[in-house]
């Protein structure tokens, strides 16, 4: 491989590194919400959440990113290769974090909601000062344990033509005739990115469980 | 002639390419189980050179992106002069990258087991394997019932990966028909809906076993009070 398959590669990995991170900043808080509102026992939206969390396990990204970007402009919102990806991603690791979310919501002590109503506290401020913190604590190693998932599902954006980093291994062997080299660096890319996630999350865990005791 | 009704004309290959989608799941997770359990069996009672082997590669295969895999045994492998056609390598990707999540699944499960169990086992005249058989593996599944669901949901979705190595699944299929008579919205609809109706399936099935696993005081909550 020479120079310029290099700098192929680490475009490709770029890509797939930034549409990652905005879905996982968008997906990250959007579960959030959907948990919440899931949990309020709202009686129509719990169950359309419901719905959605299902339908979001099942359905392959492979799928659904083409269904996003094939049928989309038939309803009049013609969407880009891109934003296309980032919808896909986003709707589908927010499926996955709206259940981290609720596991941790549906564990918490209710005595603290209790004392923080006796001391005065409203819910909005009960829930910023009080329960997010912790939730975020216990949350934080499932949310990220989700990341590594994302990341390797996210391969399924190169059916629309995006040239991520799986993807990138075809163009560089179409100019190479030697597909093995791109597509083995490719893969310790994804390898060294992915084992940092699960170090890091083996490292929240323990934060997480000294928490709990 | 409605667009509904068109996809109907064009059932027979929708048709097939969820046929080809059930046949590469229900294969590929029977035999990614079967490995995956002769895998632990090696890793939880070899000491050496062969458990660490395959504890290595149980580890770094649940760090490559599926498609990554895919990639190796199809676009890669051919350098090397093994040309699989996009079926064998298909199903190769599948069954292997698989055996290494489930065999995660279940050693970690192992080692939860009480240790009483296997010298009991022991005494009573059990060789490894007929203990495996009889005694540690049945309660793995029973016990990872739950978790080996989730995982075999992920295997489902990771046969729509394979369209993109050219075999004719159900995505395949339904993009195929989308794009000579321009029917995205109708054809993906209907793709994902078995998707989604065969996971249900598969929820359905798991159940079961968590039943079965209640009445035999191997439940899940069972499992955590123990910890």
């Amino acid at each position: 491989m020479d120079q310029a398959a290099f700098s192929a590669l680490l475009a490709g990995a770029w890509t797939t590194a930034w549409i990652s991170a905005i879905a996982i900043a968008v997906g990250v808080p959007l579960g959030l919400a959907l948990a919440l509102l899931r949990e309020a026992r709202v009686p129509v939206v719990g169950h359309l959440i419901v719905l959605y969390v299902s339908l979001g396990r099942a359905t392959p990204l492979v799928t659904l990113v083409l269904f996003i970007f094939l049928a989309a402009p038939l309803f009049g919102f013609p969407l880009d290769r891109y934003t296309a990806a980032v919808i896909t991603l986003i709707l589908n690791t927010a499926a996955f974090n709206a259940e981290v979310w609720r596991a941790a919501i549906r564990g918490f002590p209710r005595e603290q909601v209790e004392a923080a109503r006796a001391a005065g506290m409203t819910r909005p401020l009960y829930f910023r000062r009080i329960m997010l913190p912790q939730i975020w604590i216990t949350s934080l190693p499932g949310l990220v344990n989700e990341m590594t998932f994302l990341i390797k599902a996210s391969p399924a954006i190169a059916v629309i033509g995006i040239v991520d980093l799986t993807r990138v291994t075809n163009r560089i062997a179409a100019v190479t005739y030697e597909p093995l080299p791109p597509i083995i660096a490719a893969a310790v890319i994804y390898m060294v990115l992915i084992s940092a996630f699960v170090r890091l999350q083996r490292r929240l865990d323990e934060r997480a469980h000294r928490l709990t005791m | 002639m409605s667009r509904w009704d068109i996809l109907w004309d064009h059932r027979a290959t929708i048709i097939r390419g969820f046929e080809n989608t059930l046949i590469l799941f229900s294969v590929s997770s029977v035999a990614a189980f079967l490995l995956s359990s002769a895998i632990v069996l090696v890793i939880q009672t070899h000491r050496g050179a062969l458990s660490g082997f395959f504890r290595t590669i149980v580890d770094g295969m649940r760090m490559l992106p599926f498609l990554m895999y895919a990639y190796i045994l199809y676009y890669g492998l051919p350098s090397l002069g093994i040309r699989l056609d996009a079926w064998t390598a298909g199903f190769i990707a599948l069954i292997t990258y698989h055996a290494a999540y489930f065999a995660e699944i279940l050693r970690g499960t192992w080692a939860t087991l009480p240790k009483g169990q296997t010298e009991a086992a022991r005494a009573v005249g059990f060789g490894n394997l007929a203990m495996y058989r009889r005694v540690i593996l049945p309660q793995l599944m029973l016990r990872t019932a739950p978790v080996l669901g989730n995982q075999l949901i992920v295997c489902l979705k990771d046969t729509a990966f394979l369209m993109i190595i050219t075999v004719r699944e159900l995505t395949a299929a339904a993009s195929a028909v989308q794009s000579t008579y321009f029917i995205p919205f109708e054809a993906f609809v209907v793709a994902i809906a078995l998707y989604w109706l065969t996971s249900m399936a598969i929820e359905v099935l798991v159940a079961r076993i968590g039943l079965v696993a209640e009445r035999r005081g191997l439940g899940y909550g069972h499992v955590d009070s123990r910890r």
